[in-house]
């Protein structure tokens, strides 16, 4: 069972759902997302996120899965969800 | 409709004024989120799935044209175009940016519209009867009482942070159109035996994860001590109501876990606390309140034009015969403007329906509307010769389904779509069932039948007391929907049965079909509705249609 996961967490100001990069920067693609492959690097990041980054509000770990093209995928439909934008109307990210 | 005075306008500017000063620390920096959060909440902003909503409060669900415009404008200037009206009779935007509230806020201020205590754990937005004076089976307009409970209730310092949440909602009228009954307080406008004025109230009604329905704690208290009274069961609450649970703070708990008799001892001893602490004046504010309460001026004109446009126009005949209620003056009708078009989100309106809907309020209905919990628009005075023009001008802008109280006519909540504590989607499953019964053009058979729908165990959608209450849960990694059968909203509410297992989404609109069916089969005849079936014959053969795999197969 896999405990790779990524953080994820709403943007301050636009409320727009924004994934964490390698570089500590936050994109509203889950695609750029950096992978913490063990529970312990995925806890220990996070910590430092909540005590560090002002620009958004509620930062959590979302589990994830590889594609067997190597492509990252949360694999609760809630977080799949996430990356898109609701499914009655063509808003949010899916419309960008 | 009560008229803001200039103490009510500098109020809701100053609030604004304060928010925006929260909003530029919380941007800045000097305000945390824990900090920021049940401020932000008391003006009605919450932070959801995609993006931050703000609920806007529709007190009693009564608002002006001009209200209606207002809020079109904050659509197209600061949201995406549309907004969605709520089970409290509330409105809501789905997509405005935080930086961007306080000047949204600074609008609707100036039609006299806010977003105070919308949400976080104080006393929320009064709800009342949508077709409060109008309709024809109305003892008394319960909205004065509702505009004076609204007024003692803002910013009231002592309740400003409950243990949780609380909701009140007041009737005048035997048809509880309210939910009176699920509410934390529940106050029915009564009279004694002398046909003194005064209310009935009960406590403890709520939905969510443990359905009650409220107790009757005072069978008449005079009008003048309603205040008190209030003060009283608030007190007592926030007093002995639980802060280590979160699901266990609701008032409806305290008085399961205390027993009525003990609540009804504690509320009245600190009643007569508080009848020393009201001096009257709050009933001299009443009665300025229910001066603007007042009937409007309705006018005698000829009906010509809806009997002949019944007898030649067969889509003006089938929408005035489900569309319209008895009206108080029997020139007028009451008409419900369905937000339920077949397969669109329930609920939902365009800017540029909302700007039709106030035209033609301004034009036919005496100015008003209101906002059922039903999530349908009411135009409550039209006199019945200008329903024909009304009709037209709804159908151009695809406002004119004639499906109130059908299958169709469905209540939803927005689900895991928009609800960040959502547990499935229950939007797509709303318009499957609506767009498969409108192929099927069984509605207008099937008749009287409230669905209600909601995608998590907080019943926003008030599935319990749905005729048929679909809950979205998630099983195994998956959306996962669950009936429940026979709730019931009125005066005798009632908490549906759970029937059984869920069902996924491709296989809940099936299973609706097999249900709807098999009550066409049992019925007596067309005048046994859906429900007065499963108080006869109860959840067993619905059971078996559902969940009996032979069955299944012979019914597929």
């Amino acid at each position: 069972m896999s405990h790779a996961t990524i953080i994820t967490a709403n943007d301050l100001l636009s409320g727009e759902v924004v994934y964490l990069t390698a570089s500590g920067q936050w994109s509203p693609n889950h695609l750029d997302a950096m992978v913490l492959v063990s529970k312990h690097k995925g806890t220990a990041r996070l910590t430092e996120i909540q005590n560090s980054d002002k620009s958004v509000v509620g930062p959590y770990l979302a589990e994830v899965v590889q594609a067997s093209d190597g492509t990252v995928l949360p694999n609760h439909f809630r977080e799949i969800f996430r990356t898109k934008g609701p499914s009655n109307r063509l808003l949010g990210k899916q419309a960008a | 409709m009560y008229r803001y005075t200039d103490f009510d306008k500098i109020f809701v500017t100053s609030r604004v004024d304060q928010f925006r000063d929260q909003v530029r620390r919380r941007i800045g920096g000097s305000l945390t989120e824990d900090e920021f959060r049940p401020l932000r909440l008391m003006n009605g902003l919450y932070l959801l799935l995609h993006a931050y909503m703000l609920r806007v409060a529709i007190p009693y669900g009564t608002l002006s044209s001009t209200q209606m415009r207002a809020l079109a404008d904050v659509a197209d200037r600061w949201d995406k175009g549309y907004a969605h009206f709520t089970t409290r009779q509330n409105v809501q935007f789905h997509w405005p940016k935080l930086q961007d509230v306080p000047d949204l806020l600074e609008d609707l201020s100036k039609a006299d519209m806010h977003a105070i205590q919308t949400s976080g754990s104080c006393i929320r937005s009064v709800t009342s009867d949508h077709f409060a004076g109008a309709a024809a089976d109305e003892d008394e307009d319960p909205r004065p009482t509702a505009e004076l409970v609204r007024q003692w209730s803002t910013d009231h310092p002592e309740f400003a942070f409950l243990p949780r949440k609380f909701k009140v909602a007041v009737i005048g009228s035997k048809q509880d159109r309210a939910v009176t009954k699920m509410h934390d307080i529940g106050i029915s406008l009564v009279r004694d035996v002398h046909n003194s004025p005064g209310y009935m109230l009960s406590v403890g009604g709520g939905l969510g994860r443990t359905p009650m329905i409220g107790m009757v704690v005072r069978e008449f208290l005079p009008r003048a001590d309603l205040l008190p009274y209030l003060e009283a069961v608030l007190q007592v609450y926030n007093q002995i109501g639980r802060r280590d649970n979160k699901y266990k703070a609701r008032i409806k708990i305290t008085l399961h876990e205390h027993g009525i008799e003990e609540i009804r001892r504690r509320i009245e001893e600190n009643f007569q606390l508080q009848l020393t602490r009201f001096d009257g004046s709050d009933q001299k504010v009443f009665t300025r309140i229910e001066s603007d309460f007042s009937a409007p001026e309705f006018k005698h004109g000829s009906m010509e034009s809806f009997t002949k446009a019944r007898g030649t126009d067969p889509l003006f005949r089938s929408f005035t015969d489900t569309n319209l209620h008895p009206h108080r003056n029997s020139e007028y009708s009451i008409v419900t403007v369905s937000l339920k078009a077949h397969g669109q989100t329930p609920g939902d309106a365009s800017s540029e329906q909302m700007r039709v809907l106030a035209d033609i309020a301004e034009k036919w209905s005496h100015g008003e509307l209101r906002v059922s919990h039903e999530q349908n628009i009411i135009l409550p005075h039209v006199h019945k010769g200008d329903l024909v023009e009304v009709f037209a001008t709804l159908q151009r802008v695809g406002l004119a389904t004639a499906n109130v109280g059908l299958i169709s006519d469905l209540i939803s909540c927005p689900g895991m779509d928009y609800c960040d504590l959502a547990t499935a989607r229950s939007i797509n499953i709303a318009q499957g069932i609506s767009t498969r019964f409108n192929e099927l053009k069984l509605e207008h058979d099937i008749g009287s039948l409230k669905v209600k729908i909601s995608g998590c165990i907080n019943a926003c959608a008030h599935h319990h007391v749905g005729h048929i209450g679909i809950l979205g849960l998630e099983k195994k990694g998956v959306e996962s929907y669950q009936i429940t059968l026979g709730g019931d909203a009125g005066r005798d509410a009632e908490i549906g049965k759970r029937i059984g297992p869920g069902f996924s989404a491709d296989e809940i609109i099936p299973a609706m079909e097999r249900l709807i069916y098999a009550y066409l089969d049992m019925r007596t005849d067309t005048s046994e509705t859906f429900l007065m079936t499963f108080r006869r014959v109860g959840p067993a053969p619905f059971k078996t249609v559902l969940y009996d795999t032979e069955v299944k197969t012979h019914a597929a």
